[in-house]
């Protein structure tokens, strides 16, 4: 497979990523990412359609938890590294988009 | 005083349990040594200002006679990555700057229940993508061996706080290596547990389905014993297991008698190419499988056919995993905020992610958002979890064969600092060996092994043992070093150079 | 913003066919989040709670939390599978949806995707004039809520114009169950009601299996509305392909999915036939106006590179499991109909007026909490239900049953007069307190005391002399001239029936 890593890509990326990359970092990413991709790409070669996936390493399944209340965090440990707080909330500045 | 610094773990216990020495003179002991040497060797970035108080408490508490752990009273170095309430945690990065945990990992909380005394948070490379520690915005680690070298990575604050005797064991992480390589780099001893063999909850995680947190120390069995301590069922860790472990310090006794070595099965791998080996490693590697062979092992050669494709798929998986669990830093609820004059909380979120992350960070998360993007994750993604299932069975098959895989902890010796930091890709190869133990979820070791010829600086030797056979590691690790020890007439890290400090 | 122009529903009907979809969002009520041992604010114990109290590390996203998965969550969301009709996955997996936004601790959302605990399952809907539609379900996936915006400077407390937002991490990680029909075929003029019927069908499923406070207006239930339309072919031509989609989110009440739906089909309709496109995207409903507004365009931004959560494992019901669950739900809703109709023995009007109004359960409640079917009936469907119109809620979210019932008993008991009932319940639902603390508090009672009627009726017949004399000469409707003074001095709070008797008394004796 041969990668198309383009600075749109990443530009586009940046954003997925929410990482304002500026243009020096975006020419930059595209030309690692371009031989890092290369290199990696080879996975493909025996991911062959008979070979199932493995998600986890150790396989377990149905661990649950108890439905029953415990340990909370206070309103002070909720908003003890905010960089912005008001009325015991969190205060961040206008949102544009919309909700997913 | 010098010589406290100098105990392993185990012996200080004896002497603590012994009453001939106080936990507040070990830990002061430890932290006069950071006073002198971490300026030059720079493992911790955090020192404990309550390191004293927590070792009086012990102290008082074995003068009333309360039955203690094995290690209580022994000092701790706590990998950044691990959070703690009472020292900052900022996984190496400037975007968590001065951040406080409103609670303690677990593994830290069951150190201190232990009585362990927690000294300060080591080094590591930015979110632990690394091998080599100079990732961190903190600055870079230095090797003790030579202070122009790394200490591995991500770990090597661990490592070298060890190794510089700044601590006499440290937890750290590993998810493709942190441990085990930074342990060959620095004359250590680390371990990556079985997965879930250890809870993960309070690990800032880096890729949720590799990590593993881990003892460091200088001895098998201080690991062990360290091992003993933070294993174990965590219900906070869905993917924590139920197993109740055996003892794994016994296992090391155990296996310093040597016992255990005749009739051990050892597997070497045909496709590890020497070549890609520095001289001096491999050669260290044959010497210890000689002197296993010596003392009854058998050397049989297995294949593992899909290793090659290992760091492939790592550098798919762990990238793809890392973008999603590092989208929490964003400037939101903690962590480095940029102000954007007019901008709106995107713009925010963006600059303050350009601006707190380092470069290795940034491309990992590029790397892994693509891999998991619309389109590519197949291709990437999903195979690479399917070359998971494939280096799973030539586990399985290998396992049916011997009862451990060893190999060289990492292929070449500490490289010097800044040597492969603009090219990643020859970076990433360093993890070579450990990968593959990561991918497939199984218990890895790292001991010394010796010295390479052309350099003189330390070589580890990696066992690999299946899944939940953690204990078979400390048995056959301890039994080589005990030989290897006794060959070199003492401890290898006796052979350090010194450090400004006063021994 | 320039006019929106509609085309006559009728027209719009005749040229186009809508196609219809849904997506409703069940939180459920459990004790706890659905990935963290916080109290899940969507239990009736913690509505509430103050913000940001209900908060463990990991539904804020703190460095190092790992969400745990809710066994009684799991339970739930397979019994609501059961209760749809679908099969029950036998290995089901979580997923990470990834995108930025304030309200999401960790900035990805856990739930399900390519493996859902619940596919391919039908429900059984009810128009009001009785007829029956299946509505073909796909999947019933588990996901967790987010946390709570809200929109400060700025006129209208909305997103635009706003100068800053303030997040409240509580209803983070609350466990939902989004429910994804089909597209739903054959609706035709009906479309706008089957909205509305299908919505409360899901309603009536959760409340009866117990899973969910199932309040529209708290956000319990949501409901996202997918419609799109298609010419219609004319004889002999092939069927156009599926029309462009719109999807109108979270339309809190049942009325409003009705004409949210009648709405979209009359916009798009005019677009159409005015040659235009439909564009791809969210939009909102604005219950002021009656009207929806664009929202988001379907983007590449919608890249939410999903893959399975690696610090979740496989969620795989055991056979045993499954099948006590199914021998565990309670009866279908249709046949529950069947039974309460029996029970109550309605008329057949009155007692699909019930079920049109969506009070079923609330009159089924009121009878169970002891007052008698036709009084529970008249309450939910007179009195509450005019209330209820006039400040646009659900009538369910006025009062409690158990209120209804216990105001019922004071009128039984003599204690209220149907119109002192009606001032009480204006009171309990202005939030004053429980019937009797009303009537304590209003002094609303009726004067029950013989004592204090006597001596008024006393009063009453000195001031008419003549009235007594009527009464003993066989003129018994003159005694309504001293009901009237009695009741007048009373304030209205006497019983006019007891103090006509006791003038009779008087005048006989
Ligand atoms: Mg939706
Ligand atoms: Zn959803």
């Amino acid at each position: 497979m041969v990668s198309e890593i383009t600075p749109d890509l990443v530009r586009h990326l940046g954003v997925l990523a929410r990482i304002q990359l500026d243009d020096h970092e975006v020419e930059r990413l595209t030309g690692q990412l371009s031989a890092i991709v290369d290199n990696i790409a080879k996975v493909s070669e025996v991911a062959t359609p008979d070979v199932p996936a493995t998600s986890h390493p150790v396989p377990l399944q149905n661990v649950y938890r108890p439905d029953v209340v415990g340990e909370m965090l206070t309103v002070e440990q909720v908003l003890q590294n905010a960089p912005d707080a008001t009325e015991d909330r969190f205060k961040v500045t206008a949102i544009l988009g919309e909700e997913q | 005083m010098s010589d406290l610094i100098r105990l392993t773990a185990a012996d200080l216990s004896a002497k603590l349990a012994a009453g001939e020495v106080s936990s507040v003179e070990a830990t002061q002991a430890h932290l006069d040594r950071i006073a002198a040497v971490d300026t030059e060797v720079h493992a911790f970035l955090h020192v404990s200002d309550h390191a004293l108080e927590v070792a009086a408490d012990i102290d008082r508490r074995r003068a009333a006679g309360e039955q203690l752990g094995e290690l209580a009273g022994v000092p701790l170095a706590i990998k950044d990555v691990l959070v703690t309430t009472d020292m900052p945690s900022t996984s190496g990065s400037k975007i968590l700057e001065g951040f406080l945990s409103p609670y303690d990992a677990t593994v830290v909380a069951r150190s201190r229940a232990a009585g362990l005394v927690p000294l300060g948070k080591t080094n590591m490379d930015e979110f632990a993508m690394g091998s080599s520690t100079e990732h961190s915005a903190y600055g870079p680690t230095h090797n003790p061996w030579d202070l122009d070298r790394i200490p591995g990575g991500s770990g090597g604050g661990s490592a070298a706080a060890v190794a510089a005797f700044e601590a006499p064991i440290a937890l750290g992480s590993d998810t493709g290596g942190s441990i085990r390589q930074p342990a060959h780099v620095t004359g250590t001893v680390g371990v990556k547990p079985t997965y879930g063999g250890v809870s993960r909850f309070g690990a800032i995680a880096l890729a949720s389905s590799l990590d593993q947190v881990g003892p460091v120390s200088r001895t098998v069995l201080d690991s062990a014993l360290l091992h003993d301590v933070i294993a174990g069922h965590d219900p906070h860790d869905a993917t924590s297991l139920t197993d109740a472990w055996p003892s794994f310090a016994a296992a090391a006794r155990e296996g310093a008698t040597g016992e255990v070595l005749k009739g051990l099965k050892v597997g070497v791998i045909r496709e590890l190419p020497d070549s890609g080996f520095q001289a001096g490693v491999s050669a260290s590697f044959r010497e210890s499988l000689a002197l296993l062979e010596a003392q009854g092992a058998e050397i049989v050669e297995i294949s593992a056919p899909h290793f090659e494709y290992g760091v492939a798929a790592y550098y798919l998986i762990l990238p793809a995993e890392a973008s999603s669990n590092l989208a929490k830093f964003d400037s939101v609820r903690f962590g480095l905020r940029v102000d954007v004059p007019g901008g709106t909380v995107e713009d925010v979120m963006a600059r303050s992610r350009d601006i707190g992350f380092g470069d290795e960070v940034k491309r990992r998360i590029i790397l892994g958002t693509y891999a998991l993007s619309a389109g590519y994750y197949d291709a990437y993604y999903g195979s690479a979890q399917k070359v998971r299932t494939l280096i799973q069975r030539d586990f399985d098959t290998a396992f049916a064969q011997v009862d451990v895989i060893a190999t060289p902890s990492a292929p070449t010796t500490a490289f010097r600092l800044g040597e492969k930091l603009d090219d990643p890709l020859q970076m990433y190869l360093n993890d070579v060996t450990t990968i593959p133990v990561n991918l497939a979820g199984v218990p890895g070791i790292s001991i010394p092994s010796g010295l390479a010829a052309e350099d003189g600086l330390p070589v580890g030797i990696q066992f690999i043992a299946p899944l939940r056979e953690d204990a078979r590691l400390y048995r056959v690790g301890a039994a080589l070093e005990a030989l290897l020890v006794d060959s070199w007439g003492g401890p290898l890290l006796d052979r350090a150079p010194q450090l400004g400090g006063a021994r | 913003m320039a006019k929106v122009a509609l085309m006559d529903f009728d027209e719009a009907l005749e040229r186009f066919e809508p196609v219809l979809g849904f997506e409703v969002h069940v939180e459920l009520n459990t004790e706890t989040k659905m990935f963290s041992a916080a109290a899940n604010p969507a239990h009736p114990s913690n509505h509430d709670a103050a913000p940001n109290t209900l908060v463990a590390p990991v539904d804020m996203g703190l460095p190092g939390s790992l969400p745990v998965v809710n066994e009684t969550a799991v339970r739930y969301s397979i019994s609501l599978g059961l209760a749809l009709g679908c099969d029950i996955a036998p290995s089901s997996r979580f997923a990470r949806k990834n995108y930025f936004y304030p309200d999401l601790g960790k900035n990805y959302q856990i739930s399900q995707y390519d493996e859902p605990i619940a596919f391919e399952g039908q429900v059984e809907v009810e128009l009001e004039d009785g007829t029956t539609f299946e509505i073909p379900i796909e999947r019933a996936h588990m996901e967790e809520d987010a946390g709570k915006l809200t929109h400060m400077g700025g006129a209208t407390g909305r997103i635009q114009g706003a100068e800053y937002s303030l997040v409240d991490y509580n209803r983070a990680g609350v466990p939902l169950v989004e429910i994804v029909t089909k597209p739903i075929y054959g609706a035709e003029a009906n479309a706008p009601k089957l909205a509305a019927a299908y919505v409360r069908a899901i309603r009536d499923i959760v409340i009866g299996l117990g899973i969910s406070e199932a309040r529209m207006e708290r956000g319990n239930l949501r409901c996202d509305a997918n419609v799109s339309i298609r010419p219609r072919a004319a004889a002999g031509e092939p069927v156009a392909p599926l029309g462009t989609r719109t999807e109108t989110k979270n339309v809190n009440s049942m009325r409003s999915v009705e004409r949210a739906v009648r709405y979209e089909i009359q916009r798009q309709a005019a677009i159409l036939a005015a040659g235009g496109t439909i564009t791809q995207e969210t939009r909102h409903w604005h219950e002021d106006t009656g009207t929806t507004s664009p929202g988001r365009p379907k983007s590449d931004a919608d890249d939410y590179r999903y893959f399975p959560e690696p610090d979740l494992l496989p969620v795989a019901p055991s056979t045993e499991l499954i099948e006590s669950l199914r021998a565990a739900l309670p009866e279908p809703p249709a046949a529950r109909r069947r039974r309460l109709k029996d029970a109550w023995g309605f008329a057949d009007i009155d007692f699909q007026g019930v079920v049109n109004a969506g009070l079923l359960s609330e009159v089924e409640a009121t009878v169970a909490a002891g007052a008698s079917p036709a009084s529970a009936r008249k309450w939910w469907m007179s009195e509450i239900s005019r209330l209820a119109n006039a400040e646009g809620v659900e009538a369910s979210s006025l009062i409690e049953p158990a209120s209804v019932a216990a105001l019922q008993q004071l009128v039984d008991a003599g204690s209220l007069t149907d119109k002192l009932a009606r001032q009480v319940l204006e009171g309990v639902i202005a939030g004053e307190g429980t019937p009797q603390e009303v009537v304590d508090a209003r002094g609303l009672a009726v004067v029950s005391d013989d004592g204090a009627l006597i001596a008024a009726i006393d009063e009453a017949l000195a001031a008419q002399p003549d009235v007594l004399e009527k009464i003993r000469d066989g003129k018994v409707q003159a005694a309504g001239a001293v009901i009237g003074a009695v009741m007048k001095a009373m304030r209205g709070q006497a019983d006019a029936a007891r103090v006509r008797e006791l003038v009779l008394e008087r005048a006989a004796g």
